[in-house]
This record gives C-alpha cells, sequence and structure tokens, in this order.
C-alpha cells in the first residue's frame, strides 16, 4: 500500500490537472457551441475570439464552459472522453459493429484491435529479426579484434544518428521493388532494435573479470567453452536491459513506419486523425501504443527475472 | 560485372589490411584505433559505389555515394536552411527548454519523498512510451511552424532526463552527507556543494540520450506537417519525388548534426565530471 499511494497520488493529480487544462483548451470551441445555440457570449462572434488569450476568454465566459469536458474533435478531449473512444473502438466495434469479429469473423479494420495487432506483428517481427542479428554480431565483435576495431566504433556513432528519419525512404524503395505489407516495417523495427542490442550485448560479453577469464585458462577451457560456460551466462543481465530497449524502440519504429503508408496500424490511425482532426481517434491510439509498450517491456522484466532466478542470481 | 568483382576484391583486401593492422606489428599503436574504422568506412563506400554501379541499381532504390557526394554540395543552401529550421529552431530550443525543465523538476522531487515515490515510476513508465505519437497532437497544437517540433522534443526529453537527474542526486553516500551535517551545511549549500556535483554523471547520461531524442523528435514531427521547409519535410517530399540522393543527403546533415550534438555534449561532460572514475586516464 506504501507504494502505490503516492503513484495513485500522482496519477489523480494528473488526471485533475487534465480536467482542468481541458477548459482553456477548448473553450474557443465550446464557446462556438454555445453561440450556435442561441446563448449571448461575451466578445460575439467566432472571429473576434480567435486571437484573444484563452483563459481571459474562459474569465469572461465562465456560465458556458459546461461543455468543455463533452466537445466533439475537441482541441484536448477529456480522458472519460478517450476511454469512451478506446471503448467503442475494441469492444463495442468488435462484438456490436457490422464488420466486427461476432458479426463477419475477422476483426474489424475499425478497431484499435486490428490496427494495434498489425503493428504489434511488424515489431515483433522486427525486434526478432534485429536483436538475433546485434546478438550475432556482438559474438563476432568479441571474438575477432578486427571486427572489434572496424565495427564498434561506427556501430557507437550510429547510436547518435536519428536513425528513423530512414523510415519513409525504406517504405517506399522496398515498395517500389515489390516488397510491402508487414516487412518494411519490420526492417525499420529491426534497424532500432539492432545497435542498443550490439553495444549492450558487447558489453556483456566482455563483463566477465580477467580473473574468471584466467580460471577458465587455467582449466584449458576452449574458446567456444568459455564462451558458453562464462561469456554466455554473465552476458544475461545486460542482454536483457538492452532488450527492453530494444522492444521500446522496435514499438516506435514500427509506428514511424507505418505513417507513409496508409495500409492499418496505430501510426496510420494516428496520421489518419490528425488529417481529420479527430482528435479521441488520436490519443485512442496513442494509449493502445502506451499500453503496448508498456506491456511488452514488462513482459521482458518478467521473463528477465524468472531467467535470472533460475540462474541463481541474487536480486 | 567486373565492378562487382572489383568491389569484392577491394572488401578483402581492406579487410585484410584491417586485420594484419589490428593483429599484426602495429596493433597496439595509437593511430591504430583511429584507421582502421575509418578504412573500414571508406571500405563500405567504395563497395558501395561500385556494386551500384557494377549492377547497374537504379538510382530511385540506392543512389551511389557520389551521386550524394554531388547532391550535398550543389544543394547547401536547401540542406543549411532545413537545418536551421528542424535543428537550430525546433530540436536545440526543445532541448534546452525540455532539459532545464526536467533538471528543475528533479530537484523538487528529490526534495520530497513522497513526490520521488509517486513521479519516478511514472516518469520511468513515460520514459519507455512511444512519446512520438504525442506528435499529431502537438502540431494540431501549436502550428506548423518550429514551435510544434520543439514541444514534440519537450515532451521525449522530459521523462529521460528527470529520471536519471533524479537517480543522480540520490548518489551520494551516507558518509558524505554526514560530512555536510556535521559542517553545519543548510539544504542549499548540500546541494549545490555536494549532490550536484556528484549527480552529474547521471545528468549528463541524461544529456546524452536526449540530444539522440531531439532530433528524432524534431525530425518526426515533421511528418507530420511543417512549412515548406525542414529536414523531415525534405525528406518526406523528396521520398514522394523518388529523389533519393536529396533524401540520402539530408541523412548525412542528420548523421553529421547528431554525432556532433553528442560530441560537444561528451566535451562538455569531460570538462565538468574529469573527477570521475570512467574519465581518468
Amino acid at each position: 500500500m506504501n507504494r502505490f499511494l503516492p503513484v495513485l497520488t500522482v496519477v489523480a493529480a494528473i488526471l485533475a490537472v487534465w480536467y482542468v487544462a481541458c477548459i482553456p483548451m477548448n473553450v474557443q470551441e465550446v464557446l462556438t457551441n454555445a453561440e450556435r445555440a442561441g446563448a449571448v457570449v461575451e466578445p460575439e462572434g467566432a472571429a473576434n475570439r480567435r486571437d484573444l488569450n484563452r483563459i481571459g476568454l474562459v474569465f469572461s465566459n465562465t456560465e458556458h464552459l459546461g461543455a468543455s469536458w463533452s466537445t466533439e474533435r475537441a482541441r484536448l478531449p477529456s480522458p472519460h472522453q478517450i476511454a469512451a473512444e478506446l471503448w467503442a473502438s475494441t469492444w463495442q466495434e468488435e462484438v456490436y459493429g457490422r464488420r466486427g469479429i461476432v458479426n463477419s469473423g475477422s476483426f474489424s479494420n475499425r478497431s484499435l484491435i486490428y490496427h494495434g495487432g498489425v503493428t504489434l506483428g511488424a515489431t515483433f517481427v522486427g525486434f526478432l529479426i534485429g536483436s538475433a542479428l546485434g546478438v550475432l554480431l556482438a559474438v563476432g565483435i568479441v571474438h575477432s579484434r578486427t571486427m572489434d576495431r572496424s565495427v564498434m566504433p561506427w556501430a557507437i556513432v550510429s547510436q547518435t544518428v536519428p536513425i528513423v528519419a530512414l523510415a519513409p525512404m525504406i517504405i517506399v524503395v522496398l515498395y517500389s521493388i515489390g516488397i510491402n505489407g508487414l516487412l518494411p516495417k519490420a526492417i525499420i523495427s529491426a534497424y532500432l532494435s539492432f545497435f542498443p542490442v550490439v553495444v549492450g550485448m558487447v558489453k556483456g560479453l566482455r563483463s566477465p573479470d580477467a580473473m574468471q577469464l584466467d580460471l577458465l585458462h587455467t582449466y584449458h577451457a576452449s574458446k567456444s567453452q568459455t564462451f558458453w560456460k562464462l561469456r554466455l551466462p554473465s552476458s544475461v543481465p545486460y542482454l536483457f536491459t538492452s532488450l527492453k530497449i530494444g522492444i521500446a524502440a522496435s514499438l516506435v519504429g514500427a509506428i514511424v513506419g507505418e505513417l507513409p503508408v496508409q495500409r492499418g496500424g496505430l501510426g496510420a490511425r494516428m496520421l489518419g486523425g490528425s488529417y481529420y482532426g479527430q482528435t479521441e481517434q488520436i490519443w485512442a491510439a496513442l494509449f493502445v501504443a502506451a499500453g503496448l509498450a508498456a506491456t511488452m517491456v514488462w513482459l521482458i522484466g518478467w521473463i528477465e527475472a524468472r531467467t535470472l532466478r533460475r540462474m541463481g542470481v541474487q536480486p | 560485372m567486373t565492378l562487382v568483382v572489383v568491389a569484392v576484391v577491394v572488401w578483402i583486401a581492406a579487410w585484410a589490411f584491417n586485420s594484419w593492422l589490428s593483429n599484426g606489428p602495429l596493433a597496439n599503436a595509437r593511430w591504430t584505433g583511429l584507421v582502421v574504422p575509418v578504412v573500414f568506412g571508406l571500405t563500405v563506400l567504395a563497395v558501395w559505389e561500385l556494386v551500384v554501379r557494377g549492377l547497374a541499381v537504379p538510382a530511385v532504390i540506392l543512389p551511389p555515394p557520389s551521386a550524394i557526394l554531388a547532391t550535398f554540395g550543389t544543394s547547401l543552401p536547401i540542406l543549411w536552411e532545413d537545418f536551421a529550421q528542424t535543428f537550430l529552431k525546433g530540436a536545440l530550443a526543445g532541448y534546452i527548454v525540455g532539459c532545464g525543465a526536467a533538471f528543475l523538476t528533479a530537484i523538487v522531487v528529490d526534495r520530497y519523498d513522497f513526490l520521488r515515490q509517486g513521479l519516478l515510476p511514472v516518469g520511468n513508465f513515460m520514459a519507455a512510451l512511444p512519446i512520438v505519437g504525442t506528435a499529431p497532437i502537438l502540431v494540431m497544437w501549436f502550428g506548423f511552424d518550429w514551435q510544434s517540433k520543439a514541444a514534440v522534443v519537450v515532451v521525449m526529453v522530459f521523462f529521460p532526463m528527470l529520471v536519471n537527474t533524479v537517480s543522480g542526486l540520490r548518489d551520494t553516500t551516507t558518509m558524505q552527507r554526514d560530512l555536510m551535517r556535521t559542517y553545519g551545511a543548510s539544504y542549499l549549500q548540500t546541494l549545490i556543494k555536494l549532490r550536484l556535483p556528484a549527480a552529474m554523471p547521471f545528468i549528463f547520461n541524461g544529456l546524452k540520450i536526449a540530444t539522440t531524442l531531439a532530433l528524432i523528435g524534431a525530425i518526426v514531427a515533421e511528418f507530420f506537417g511543417s512549412p515548406t521547409r525542414g529536414m523531415g519535410f525534405r525528406i518526406s517530399t523528396s521520398v514522394g519525388q523518388l529523389a533519393l540522393d536529396m533524401v540520402w543527403a539530408e541523412i548525412v546533415v542528420a548523421a553529421l548534426a547528431g554525432s556532433l550534438f553528442y560530441g560537444t555534449v561528451a566535451l562538455i561532460e569531460k570538462g565538468v565530471t574529469f573527477w570521475h572514475p570512467s574519465q581518468r586516464k
């Protein structure tokens, strides 16, 4: 309980600030709607209000602000509107919608379950490719001095480069040579999760100290024995730390990869929402993305805890 | 086809040379550590050029490095304009505001234990989220110009910086804090003379992570709408026109800017945290 009370307080404070912020953020739309409904608003006419200070408008029209938390297409939708949108575009759409899984047998392309699944698939494939290649390269770097010296500096420098900028180009180029669907997005995901895994694994595979390496040397252990019995086990904590970074980066890659090609996915949903001013749709997609990221990081953390316990690491 | 064979030969020769450099008699010379990656980078560029020319890969799929360099040279004014819009205005403004706000928040959070226990899990959670997703919302709020890009950068760098600074401020031993107490130091004196200096390695770690995030945020936010300049705008429109040499030139600019930004922060770190074991020679 002592751990949860502060967190809950902070979350409640964030929600409170959010509800209060809805008033000045949405005041223009709310007053315009109120004026259309016949109320007298000070000053009159939406055009006259456009450049006025939002906070000032709030205080000069306090009696018309009841709709601040229920306006459609609000600049800042209130949390319960987003929750309603989330409910409507998952459960309601699938169970009662014409295209939902109950009525049509497949997930509706208007539901966030479908779009989340598209993004999750690309993220997962990309993450597996990226982290597998990353581990392989790290093994190569640790065992070959030449590779270490040629590739490692570039792997480090590449971390400072905004790789996401490549995303639109990768999508379009792969599309033009006939590869489309999940794979281009997965390649961007793989690319983003690749370098954190390389750098983390190199660190991990080098973490055994000279004493441990010397011990294996006195046992006359071969290079592969040293690798399997010492280097790999001691790299596991580093591996999981970088996998957590990698999967979060993979999700970002998949979302950004969905921006240029409007073929489903949370990124497409966000861009579509921003084109048509459907703010609730953007926020709902954002919350689903956040939920996915949190779940995946938690899942890796859970596997990490179990693995480390099986390996006998003291917490 | 001959060019492809040349590419293979160049690759093998350069690898053998690098192998000899790193394992041969010169392995421990000071400049080998610098020459080997440079040779490797040049080899990749040469192989890229030769393979693209040898297999006649169309420029709309992969332009050769020479074409990218030519575009880079001829469109310097455009590239500079984009750089100024995206980096100097969007990314840098957001970086300063975001890191500054996170730093001040961290000091307040650190002062009150309740706040720290509540805000730190939330901050850790937020630091792992795909925050680029807020870009469409912030573009809607702050308009198409650089202010919205700076806002995205602020949101992106805030939480990693906050988490790092808070854990840095706690990185003093009981002995050190007790010593300050025996001196009768006030909270402010302890903060300025002991805890902030001790937190510097963590703060700079956060600042370094934030450099990359700032560029990513500024570029990706431009995919959601921007004035007719900026690196993200140029990349997305040039991709639409299949002018891939321009895209690559922008990526070169982004890479240079990112590395220089990171390098500058790392250099400042070296000066500020000269006492830390990781900086000692």
